[in-house]
C-alpha cells in the first residue's frame, strides 16, 4: 500500500484550482453582469479599474484546472467536454470577448467605440457566468455514458434545472461583484453597490434553496448521501447559511469589508457541499475518481512541476492583490 | 449532403491552431531578440539600444497577449472534438500539455511583469535577467508542445494496454525520433519570423526617416541574424526530410508526389497531382535530383505511394503544394539575406529603396512558410493521428454530430475574426506611433501600472480626438 493516494492528492489540487477560479474570476464576471446597471460611465470606469490589474491572473486557474484534468483525470476531461460541447464553446467565446474588451475599452477614446466595448464586456461576462452555472447543473444531473465514452446528445445538459443553476450562477457572481465593488470603492458607486447587493442576496438565497430542495430528487445517490448516516456534512449548508446571515447584517450596517468575505465564504461552503454530494464520483453517476485517474507514473510526473509552480502563482497573486490594495477612486486609473 | 464531423473537426483544429501558431511563432523569435537588445544596452549603455528594446517590448506585449487569448481555446479542443484520442493518450499528452501551461504561467508570474514594467524600478542587470528568462521560457514552452506533436508523428516509449497508451520510458517518449529535428526547425522558423518582422518594420521606419540611428542598428542586426538563420534552416530542413524518409515514408512520397517505387527518382518542380488516377499531370522535373536530395544518393530508392492502400495515403495536394510554397519562400528568404550582405558594402542596405520596400513585404513571408510547413507535416500524417497506431476517425469524439461541429467551427471563425482584426489594427497603431511615445512617457511613470501584457503600450484604440476620460 502506498503511503498516500495520488488520485486523492490530484482531486484536491483540481478542486482547489476550480474554487480559486470561481472566486477570483467570479467577482470580475459579476462586475461585467452588473455593468449595464451601473449608475454612470464614471462608475463603470471605476469598477473596471478595480479589476484591471488582476483579472488575467485569475483566468490562469481555469486553464490550469483544464489541463490538470487532462493530465490527472483524463476520463473526466474526455466525457465532460463532449457532453458540454456547446456550453464550453459559449464559455470560451465569452471569455475571449470579455478579455479583449478589458484591454481595449481603456484604449477606446471615442464614445461609440466605448459603447461597443461596454457591450462586449457585459455580454461576454453574462454568457460565461450562465455557461458555468449550467455546467454545475449538468454535473449534478450526471452524464449518460457507456464504456467510458459519452453517449448522450449535444443538448442533454440543457434542462430546466441547468437553466436555473445557470441563472443562479449569474446572480451569485453578480453578488460577488457587487460586494467587491463595496470593498474597493466609496461614494455613490459604493452606495449603489450596497443597494443592489441586498436585492441580489435574496435572489441567491432563493436559488440556493431551490437547488437544495430539487437536487435530492434528481439523483438517488445525492439523497442517500444527505439523508444517510454521515450527519457531520450538514455543517456545510449550516455554515453557508451563517455566511448568508453575516452578509445580510453586514450589508445592513454598512460594513465595508465584511460583505465580500461573507459572500466568498458562502460560495466556498456551497461548493464543498456540492463536492460532498457526489464524492467520490467525478463523472456522475458511474465513475469515481479512481476510475478516472491516469497512470500513477503520469500523475507523479506532473505532480512535481505542479507543486513547484502553484506556490509561485499563489505568491505572485498575493503580491498583485497587495500592490493594488485599497480603494479605487474615480478618475484614478491604472492606465 | 450529410455533414461529416470528422472533416469539420479537422478543419476546426487546423483553423484554431494555425491562427494561434502565428503569435507564439513570432514571440519566440522576438523574445530572444529582446534579450539581445537589453544585453547590448546593458553592455554599451547606448541609448539607441534602449529605445529599440522599449519599442519592441511593446510590440512583444501585444502579440503575447493575443497568443494567450487564442491559446485558451486550444487547451479545451482536445477534449471537445477528440475525446477518444485524449482519453487514450492522456498518460503522455496530459502531463506534457500541462507542463507547457505551467511553464507559461511560471514565466508570466515570475518574469514577464518585470520585463514589461520593471524599467526604472529594478536595476538594468535584473531587467536583462528577466528578458533572458522570458526568452528561455518561450523556448521551454516550445519544447513541450513540439515534443508532444513529434510523439504523434514518431511515437516511442509507450505500450498499449486495453486501448490506452502507457508511458514505459519518459525519456524515449519525450525525446522521440523526430523531436530534435522538429524542435530545431520550428525554433529557426521563429527566429526567421522575428527577424523578418524586425527587418521589415525597421526598413519601413527608414523609408519614413524615423529614428534613423536606432533603426539602422536594428536592420543591420536582423540582417546578420537572417544571414545565419535562413541558410541554417535549409540544412535543418534537409535533415528533417531524411528523418521523415526513415519514419514516415508515405508522407515523403506525398510531399514529392511520387506514385511508384523507383530508384534514381526525378524531382518534380511542378506538377498537378491526380490522386484519383495515382499520377501527375504537367510534370516538370529534374532527373535524379529527387533521389539525391531525399536520400543523398543519386540512385537511391524511394517508396512510391502505391505501396500503401488508398485509404492510408495522405492527401497529396496539400503536401505537394504546401511543401513547394514553404521551400520557395525559404529560398526567397535566403536571397534577401544574401542581398543584404552584398548591399552592405557601401551602406546601401539603409538607402536602397527597392531593397527596403522588398523587406517590408517579406515580413509576412516567414509566417506563410511556417503555416505551409505545418500543413505539410500534419496532413502528411493522415490518416493517422498517432502515426501507424490511431487514426483520425478513431480519435474523434463519438457523440459529435456534423451540425454541432459546424456550429462551433463557424463560431470560432467569427470570434477569432474579431480578435484578429482588433489585434492587428491595434498592433499597426503601436508600430505607427513608433518610438515617439516612449520618449514622452519617460517622465510620467506611475507606480500603479497593471502587470498585463497589452497595458505595456499606451497607443489609443481609435482616432477620436475627444477623450472620454482623462
Amino acid at each position: 500500500m502506498e503511503t498516500f493516494d495520488l488520485s486523492v492528492v490530484w482531486a484536491i489540487i483540481v478542486a482547489f484550482a476550480i474554487i480559486m477560479y470561481v472566486l477570483m474570476d467570479g467577482f470580475i464576471l459579476g462586475m461585467g453582469i452588473l455593468f449595464p446597471f451601473a449608475p454612470d460611465e464614471e462608475a463603470r470606469d471605476t469598477m473596471m479599474n478595480t479589476g484591471a490589474p488582476i483579472w488575467d491572473g485569475n483566468e490562469t486557474w481555469l486553464v490550469l484546472g483544464g489541463t490538470s484534468l487532462l493530465g490527472a483525470f483524463p476520463l473526466v476531461y474526455s466525457i465532460l467536454l463532449p457532453a458540454l460541447y456547446i456550453g464550453v464553446f459559449l464559455m470560451l467565446a465569452g471569455l475571449v470577448f470579455r478579455g479583449i474588451s478589458f484591454e481595449f475599452r481603456f484604449k477606446a477614446k471615442g464614445k461609440n467605440s466605448r459603447k461597443r466595448w461596454n457591450a462586449a464586456f457585459a455580454g461576454g461576462s453574462m454568457v460565461v457566468a450562465f455557461a458555468q452555472g449550467a455546467v454545475v447543473g449538468a454535473y449534478i444531473q450526471g452524464f449518460e455514458t457507456q464504456d467510458r465514452v459519452f453517449t448522450g446528445g449535444a443538448f442533454d445538459w440543457l434542462t430546466p434545472f441547468s437553466v436555473m443553476t445557470g441563472l443562479g450562477m449569474m446572480a451569485g457572481f453578480a453578488l460577488l461583484g457587487a460586494t467587491w465593488v463595496i470593498l474597493k470603492t466609496e461614494g455613490h458607486v459604493q452606495e449603489w453597490a450596497y443597494g443592489i447587493s441586498t436585492k441580489l442576496l435574496w435572489i441567491v438565497i432563493g436559488v440556493f434553496a431551490l437547488v437544495s430542495l430539487w437536487t435530492p430528487f434528481i439523483d438517488q445517490g445525492v439523497a442517500e448521501r444527505w439523508f444517510g448516516n454521515i450527519q457531520i456534512i450538514w455543517i456545510l449548508p449550516a455554515l453557508a447559511m451563517a455566511s448568508a446571515a453575516a452578509l445580510f447584517f453586514s450589508l445592513k450596517r454598512g460594513r465595508g469589508k465584511l460583505p465580500f468575505f461573507a459572500t466568498m465564504s458562502m460560495f466556498i461552503f456551497t461548493y464543498l457541499g456540492l463536492l460532498v454530494s457526489r464524492w467520490p464520483y467525478v463523472v456522475p453517476p458511474d465513475y469515481t475518481l479512481w476510475d478516472a485517474a491516469s497512470a500513477p507514473s503520469s500523475q507523479m510526473f506532473l505532480l512535481v512541476g505542479t507543486l513547484i509552480v502553484i506556490p509561485v502563482i499563489l505568491g505572485y497573486t498575493g503580491w498583485a492583490y497587495w500592490v493594488f490594495r485599497g480603494k479605487v477612486r474615480p478618475g484614478e486609473g491604472y492606465h | 449532403m450529410e455533414l461529416d464531423p470528422l472533416i469539420i473537426s479537422r478543419l476546426q483544429f487546423a483553423f484554431v491552431i494555425s491562427f494561434h501558431a502565428i503569435f507564439p511563432a513570432f514571440t519566440i523569435g522576438l523574445a530572444s531578440f529582446l534579450a539581445l537588445l537589453y544585453g547590448l544596452y546593458f553592455k554599451t549603455r547606448n541609448k539607441a539600444w534602449e529605445l529599440l528594446a522599449q519599442f519592441w517590448t511593446k510590440v512583444f506585449a501585444v502579440v503575447f497577449g493575443m497568443g494567450v487569448v487564442s491559446g485558451i481555446v486550444m487547451s479545451f479542443q482536445f477534449g471537445t472534438n477528440w475525446s477518444n484520442f485524449s482519453q487514450a493518450t492522456a498518460n503522455f499528452i496530459g502531463p506534457m500539455l500541462s507542463y507547457e501551461v505551467l511553464t507559461a504561467f511560471f514565466l508570466e508570474a515570475g518574469f514577464l511583469g518585470v520585463l514589461l514594467f520593471g524599467r526604472g524600478r529594478v536595476s538594468p542587470g535584473v531587467h536583462l535577467f528577466a528578458a533572458i528568462m522570458v526568452a528561455v521560457g518561450t523556448l521551454i514552452s516550445t519544447f513541450w508542445i513540439l515534443s508532444t506533436n513529434s510523439w504523434m508523428h514518431t511515437p516511442a516509449g509507450y505500450e498499449i494496454r486495453e486501448g490506452t497508451f502507457y508511458v514505459t520510458s519518459w525519456f524515449e517518449a519525450i525525446f522521440n525520433p523526430s523531436f530534435p529535428y522538429r524542435f530545431l526547425h520550428m525554433g529557426l522558423a521563429s527566429f526567421l519570423a522575428g527577424g523578418f518582422v524586425v527587418a521589415g518594420v525597421s526598413a519601413w521606419f527608414l523609408l519614413r526617416g524615423h529614428e534613423i540611428e536606432a533603426n539602422r542598428k536594428a536592420l543591420s542586426m536582423s540582417l546578420w541574424l537572417l544571414l545565419i538563420a535562413a541558410p541554417a534552416q535549409a540544412v535543418v530542413g534537409d535533415f528533417h526530410g531524411l528523418n521523415t524518409l526513415e519514419h514516415q515514408p508515405a508522407k515523403l512520397a506525398a510531399i514529392e508526389a511520387i506514385w511508384e517505387t523507383d530508384s534514381a527518382v526525378p524531382l518534380a518542380l511542378f506538377a498537378i497531382p491526380d490522386q484519383e488516377n495515382q499520377t501527375n499531370h504537367f510534370e516538370l522535373s529534374v532527373p535524379k535530383l529527387g533521389s539525391l536530395i531525399l536520400t543523398h544518393d543519386p540512385d537511391g530508392e524511394i517508396k512510391g505511394l502505391s505501396e500503401w492502400p488508398r485509404d492510408e495515403q495522405p492527401p497529396v495536394w496539400f503536401t505537394f503544394f504546401g511543401f513547394r510554397i514553404m521551400v520557395g519562400l525559404g529560398f526567397l528568404m535566403i536571397g534577401f539575406a544574401v542581398a543584404g550582405l552584398i548591399l552592405r558594402k557601401n551602406g546601401r542596405i539603409y538607402t536602397n529603396h527597392y531593397f527596403l520596400q522588398g523587406l517590408r513585404l517579406m515580413s509576412v513571408a516567414p509566417f506563410i512558410a511556417l503555416l505551409a510547413g505545418w500543413i505539410v507535416t500534419e496532413t502528411g500524417r493522415a490518416p493517422w493521428l498517432v502515426y501507424g497506431v490511431m487514426s483520425h476517425a478513431e480519435g474523434l469524439t463519438p457523440s459529435l454530430t456534423g451540425g454541432i461541429a459546424l456550429f462551433t467551427l463557424l463560431g470560432y471563425m467569427g470570434v477569432y475574426a474579431v480578435v484578429f482584426a482588433c489585434g492587428v489594427y491595434y498592433l499597426t497603431k503601436v508600430i505607427r506611433l513608433g518610438m515617439e511615445e516612449e520618449k514622452e512617457q519617460d517622465e510620467t511613470k506611475d507606480n500603479h501600472r497593471p502587470m498585463r501584457p497589452m497595458s505595456a503600450s499606451h497607443a489609443s484604440f481609435d482616432d477620436d480626438p475627444s477623450p472620454a476620460r482623462s
